[in-house]
């Protein structure tokens, strides 16, 4: 699984991506973010309020209970601010 | 309909003139430029820096493109949004649309740049003289594109 990081998830992690292998328990989007925050604590900071964290499965946007599987490119990132 | 994600500056007189001229049906031209402020509250702003996520990006303009041509009768439609490091009174973003009248020219490049600031993957950093910091959103921006989602 691909996983992809931006603006301040990216600078808090310290990645802009990396492959991971979860364990089987993670199953959808909210089971990943569980996982990543016991990776670390730049994962835990990243991670910690999850109202501010949207998600994306393979670049389109992900609701907590949307499916995730190997294979996948899986981006977590904050509110969008372009415009 | 097209998008372009870039960092270079665009022509906004070129752009409309080959917008409007491409097809003899077209009546109407309208134009949405965002620009860099040059205050962040009552702070000069020293630099913008913009990300995003590269392809999500496209894909996602390229779906508010399509849907805009269902909801309107739109002869032609642009999106142009610059990344990385801008500077004070910099345009950041173009979007044009083109119709035989302008009614449809009008809400269809609203609701366009409306449905872009809130879901598009872009993400600005604003620096000062006090440091650089993450652009939050703000819950206007949310209220405005969520309106079209109402109509």
């Amino acid at each position: 699984m691909r996983l992809l990081y931006f603006a301040w998830l990216r600078t808090r992690i310290g990645l802009a991506g990396e492959e991971v292998t979860p364990p089987p328990e993670v199953r959808d989007v909210a089971s990943l973010l569980v996982w990543l925050r016991g990776r670390g604590a730049g994962y835990a900071a990243a991670l910690a309020e999850p109202a501010l964290v949207r998600a994306a499965v393979n670049q389109d946007y992900a609701r907590p209970d949307h499916p995730v599987a190997a294979g996948d490119e899986v981006a977590l990132f904050p509110p969008v601010t372009g415009g | 309909m097209s998008v372009r994600v870039q960092t270079e500056d665009f022509d906004l007189g070129a752009e409309l003139e080959r917008l409007g001229g491409a097809d003899p049906g077209i009546g109407a031209v309208v134009s949405f430029v965002g620009l860099v402020r040059h205050l962040v509250g009552e702070t000069p702003l020293r630099a913008l820096e913009l990300e995003h996520y590269p392809g999500m990006t496209e894909r996602r303009l390229e779906a508010l493109e399509a849907e805009a041509g269902r909801r309107w009768a739109l002869s032609g439609c642009l999106v142009v949004h610059r990344v990385g490091r801008l500077g004070p009174g910099d345009r950041i973003v173009l979007v044009a649309t083109a119709s035989p009248h302008r009614a449809d020219a009008f809400a269809a490049c609203q609701f366009l740049i409306d449905a872009l600031k809130t879901s598009a993957p872009f993400w600005k950093r604003e620096e000062t003289a006090a440091g650089a910091r993450w652009v939050e959103a703000r819950a206007e921006d949310e209220a405005a594109a969520a309106a079209w989602t109402a109509r």
